[in-house]
Order: structure tokens, then C-alpha cells, then sequence
């Protein structure tokens, strides 16, 4: 469990970056942060492992406040994947960067190998154990640093944008591992902008504006309210806008994804258009 | 003659086993506005990195091929005197701008040149003023949002007076409103200045409306070229593209067995289901 009491934040006095956030995420949960830039969200996931601690109130993991232990010792339980890889890669090879921090933490060198291997064939960067991480896309290079943090087997994970430069396939990926890990029991926490990824893994969505919550709930509640989401500057999932185009036809209320809108026309178009063989066209 | 005209162009990287990119054949009319996409890996990269010179300048391999940007045959020029014809804009603006003001950085660029001041200062108002930043000017990089920042990048490859653009991702760091309106004026500064402008991007969903064409690449090679109705189809499905949301929702509907068009906007969606079921 990550909970947050009460806490602001701010750089330089007198400019709160976070404004009496109170949020509490349990263990297994799924959250998305979402929000304009500058709302204060990665403020926030800095929190989780100490790196930042907060001005005013207390940010607790697992029950302990974050100012009684050390960054090192937070980082065990909480992994922190950054916005920017290149902020936390350093090692020659793929390989030698994930054992970094195994070894940091004392794990015994066959333990290490073996996380190593299973981590960097689930993450689908095993062809690439003996390049150097800089030679990678930038995708990749994320998927090094995600890989890097897994391996060492934190409770609670949280990335910051996981999504950018990744191609549709890799974030089909990234939404299956997501499922699978927090199926075993561990938090995810994901500071995003990508509104359509959202829209596909419905998460819980707490909606950052101006440093403060202005919205928590399921994702299809979240991203189907146009009065917040124009607040926290996002845009609504086309889905989601095409329904409230099409709302007099009465769909079910919060249809945020392709599949469940095509289940709904699906059975609306039924002897209204030709339905012969699936089509193959262009 | 075409604003980039590729033939059989090949790349390999020092101490890469096989081509990024392999015999791409590509002409580009001026003032095309065309969306390059692909999976990760797919070479659209090391397309871009030919265009401005950094491929072979800044990478070492095995190019092959011919390549001509704007009318000059890309060999043996260098990056700087490329960088005159084809602006480059980055994913993170915070890579693109290090000056202690807006101004000075849309002018970095320009004083590289030599060019003189006089000429430089009513180049750089006319950039700022195209981005629709010049009351920004005297800012710094830093206390910038994120679109203002990535405004202020590409005002600063506008300078330079490019007769072709070739952006990167520029609005993967952004949220979705001003990512909105960086593509927004993208595409108008393409359509005014007659810019053609090439657009590396994922998210389709963004910016399908604004192009009038669209590359796929696929293994270092083109794989799919054509209108976005056109490209959208099942094999750009198969090789892993982010399809737009409600193109994806009109596949499925065909794959249910519906006879129905392929829209590529949430509005050409809305009526064509209106449409179909008031019909």
C-alpha cells in the first residue's frame, strides 16, 4: 500500500507543485496518474521512493513513512522507471545493466544470471543482452530500464510514461505484463498521457490538475467527462467521443474501447447492412 | 521535381548484421504532408538520419543508394549545409533548446550561419510570430510548458528557412491538447509555406486528419504508401500499426461481416454509423 496524507509540495517557496494530495493505493491496484504538463504527476511518483520528500505531510509505503528510510532502501520495495532512460542507463552492455543493481543489492551471482535472462526474454530484449544500450531505439532503451528495475523484484512499480516511443505492438506487450504482474499481487503505477492506451487497459484513473486531485475513479468514468478531462488538458478517447456523438442511438453508458463499441453496433447493424462473408477490402 | 526523391537507398550500421533499411524507393512532391510510421526498429529513423546528412556524417556503415533532398544530391554534403534545406525537430524539445532565452534560441541556428543580423532578426520575429510565441521571447527554455517549448524548437529549425521539415515524435512528450496544437500548426505551416513536412509518428490517431499520405515502413523497408483510408487496412493491422480507434472499431465491424467504409476521424465515423443505422 502507497498512501499519501495530506501533502504538498513545492520546489521554491511560495510555488506548490502539489497541493494536499491524498491518495491512497492498495497493494495489486492498477493506477494511471494523468494530467496536463506541469501538473505536478512526476512531482508525485517521486514521492513513492523517497527521492522527493514531501514539504507538508507524509507519504507512506507499506506503513512506513518515506523519511525514516533511505532512497537505496525504498527502491527495494519501489521501483521507479523514469520518463527519460537515458536518465538511469549507464552500463556497456543490456546484460551487465540489469546485473547493476542485482548485485548492488547483494543478490548471489547464479540468482542474479537467471532473473537476468527471465526478465530480458519476458521484456522481448534478449537478442540484445550483449549491445550496448545506447546503440538501442529509444523504445528499447525504455524497455532496458523497465527491465533493469524488474529484476530485482519490487512489490510496487511505477513508470513514468511507459508508452511514448512505443510502437502498438510493444504497448499490447506492455498492457499484457502490466495484467500478468498485478495478477500476482504487485502495484502498478503508471504517470501517462497516451488517453487511447488508457482507454484500452481501463485502469484506476486519478486525474492531476495544477498539483491536485481533481478526479479519481475507474477509467471509464474519467475519461468520459468532458468538463475534467478539458481541465487536466487531455482529450477524450475517440471511442468515447464517437459515442457521445452517437448518444441518441442510447449505447451503454461508458464504452471507452473498439471492442465493446463494436459488440454494441455489432448487434444494432444486425439486417440493417449487407452481412455477407467478412469482407477483405483495402 | 520531387522534394525528396530516395532510389534504392540502403543503409547498414557499422557492426550491424543487416540492413536498417533495405532499397526504399520514395518521392515526395513538395508540399506533401506525409506521416512516416512503423514498429520500432522499422528503419524510419535511419530514413530520417539520411535526409539531413547525419547518415553518413554522424553514423558509420554502408549506405547505398541515391538520395536527393530539395535538389541536391545528399553525398558529400555535409549536415551544416543540408541543415538549410531539411529542419529537424526531436522528440524532447528539452534536447533541442540549452539558450538562456526564446529568442536567442530560434537565433542560434541563424548566427551559426553567418547570416547577418539584420536578416537574422526579422527571420527569427517571423518565426516566432508563425509558432505563435514571439510574446515569449524573452523567457527562458525552462519556464515553458511543454508545447510552448516544443514551439520554440520548431521555430528555430523555421529560421533557417528549410524547404523541408522532418519531425520526429514532436509531440510524444506532450499532453494531448498541446499536442494537438503542435500538429495543428504543423500542418499549417506546411500548407502556407508550401513546407513539405515529414512527420515519424505513432499516434495516429493525432495526426491522420492533417496528412495526405502515409508511409509505412516494415523491416527496413516501405511496405505500405497511400492516402490513410488506404494504408489503414488489414495488413497495416497485421504489421503492428496503431490504427486511429474508430478505424480500428470499423475492421471489426467488417470482420463481423459488415460491409461498411474506412474512416479515419471520429466524425467521419459518427456519420457513416449514423448513416447505417438510420438508413
Amino acid at each position: 500500500m502507497i498512501s499519501t496524507e495530506n501533502v504538498s509540495f513545492h520546489y521554491t517557496a511560495g510555488s506548490n507543485v502539489l497541493q494536499n494530495v491524498n491518495l491512497q493505493i492498495k497493494d495489486g491496484e492498477f493506477v494511471a496518474i494523468m494530467g496536463e504538463n506541469g501538473a505536478g504527476k512526476t512531482t508525485l511518483v517521486k514521492m513513492f521512493n523517497g527521492l522527493l520528500k514531501p514539504t507538508v505531510g507524509s507519504v507512506l509505503v507499506d506503513g512506513v513513512n518515506t523519511r525514516e528510510k533511505s532512497v537505496a532502501q525504498l527502491s527495494r520495495d519501489v521501483g521507479l522507471i523514469f520518463q527519460n532512460p537515458d536518465h538511469q542507463l549507464f552500463a556497456e552492455t543490456v546484460r551487465e545493466e540489469v546485473a547493476f543493481s542485482l548485485r548492488n543489492f547483494g543478490f548471489k551471482e547464479d540468482i542474479i544470471q537467471g532473473r537476468i535472462t527471465n526478465v530480458l526474454t519476458t521484456l522481448d530484449l534478449d537478442r540484445y543482452e550483449k549491445s550496448s544500450p545506447f546503440v538501442l531505439s529509444g523504445g528499447e532503451r525504455k524497455r532496458v530500464a523497465l527491465a533493469a528495475v524488474l529484476a530485482w523484484d519490487p512489490k510496487h512499480v511505477v513508470m513514468d510514461e511507459p508508452t511514448i516511443g512505443q510502437d502498438y505492438l510493444q504497448k499490447d506487450h506492455l498492457r499484457n505484463f502490466i495484467v500478468q504482474i498485478t495478477s500476482q499481487g504487485k502495484t502498478v503505477v503508471i504517470v501517462t498521457h497516451d488517453v487511447e492506451f488508457v482507454a484500452e487497459c481501463k485502469p484506476r484513473v486519478v486525474l492531476l490538475s495544477h498539483g491536485k486531485i481533481i478526479a479519481d475513479g475507474p477509467a471509464a468514468e474519467i475519461l468520459t467527462n468532458p468538463q475534467t478531462l478539458q481541465q487536466a488538458s487531455l482529450v477524450m478517447p475517440q471511442i468515447a467521443s464517437l459515442m457521445k456523438n452517437l448518444k441518441d442511438f442510447n449505447p451503454p453508458p461508458n464504452i471507452i474501447d473498439a471492442f465493446s463499441a463494436k459488440a454494441f453496433f455489432s448487434g444494432k447493424l444486425k439486417g440493417r447492412v449487407a452481412a455477407g462473408a467478412p469482407t477483405q477490402r483495402r | 521535381m520531387p522534394a525528396i526523391e530516395a532510389k534504392k537507398l540502403s543503409f547498414t550500421y557499422a557492426g550491424g548484421e543487416k540492413p536498417s533499411m533495405e532499397n526504399v524507393n520514395l518521392s515526395i512532391e513538395k508540399g506533401e504532408f506525409v506521416i512516416l510510421t512503423g514498429p520500432s526498429g522499422c528503419g524510419k529513423t535511419t530514413l530520417c538520419r539520411c535526409l539531413n546528412g547525419l547518415i553518413p556524417n554522424f553514423y558509420s556503415g554502408e549506405l547505398k543508394g541515391e538520395l536527393v533532398v530539395d535538389g541536391l544530391n545528399v553525398e558529400g554534403r555535409s549536415t551544416a549545409e543540408l541543415a538549410t534545406h531539411v529542419g529537424f525537430v526531436f522528440q524532447n524539445p528539452e534536447n533541442q533548446l540549452f539558450s538562456l532565452s526564446v529568442e536567442r534560441d530560434v537565433a542560434f541556428g541563424l548566427e551559426n550561419l553567418g547570416v547577418a543580423k539584420e536578416e537574422a532578426i526579422e527571420r527569427v520575429r517571423w518565426a516566432m510570430e508563425a509558432t505563435g510565441i514571439l510574446d515569449l521571447r524573452n523567457k527562458a527554455p525552462y519556464e515553458l510548458s511543454g508545447g510552448q517549448q516544443q514551439r520554440a524548437a520548431i521555430a528555430g529549425v523555421l529560421a533557417m528557412r528549410p524547404s523541408v521539415l522532418v519531425l520526429d515524435e514532436p509531440t510524444s512528450f506532450l499532453d494531448p491538447k498541446s499536442a494537438e496544437e503542435i500538429v495543428e500548426i504543423i500542418a499549417k505551416l506546411s500548407r502556407e509555406l508550401q513546407l513539405t513536412t515529414l512527420l515519424v509518428e505513432h499516434r495516429l490517431d493525432v495526426v491522420s486528419r492533417y496528412a495526405s499520405r502515409v508511409v509505412v515502413m516494415d523491416n527496413g523497408k516501405i511496405a505500405l504508401d497511400g492516402t490513410p483510408r488506404e494504408v489503414y487496412n488489414d495488413k497495416a493491422r497485421l504489421i503492428g500499426i496503431g490504427l486511429p480507434k474508430v478505424t480500428m472499431l470499423f475492421h471489426l465491424l467488417r470482420s463481423d461481416g459488415f460491409q461498411v467504409t474506412n474512416p479515419i476521424t471520429v466524425e467521419e465515423a459518427s456519420a457513416e454509423l449514423r448513416r447505417l443505422l438510420t438508413q
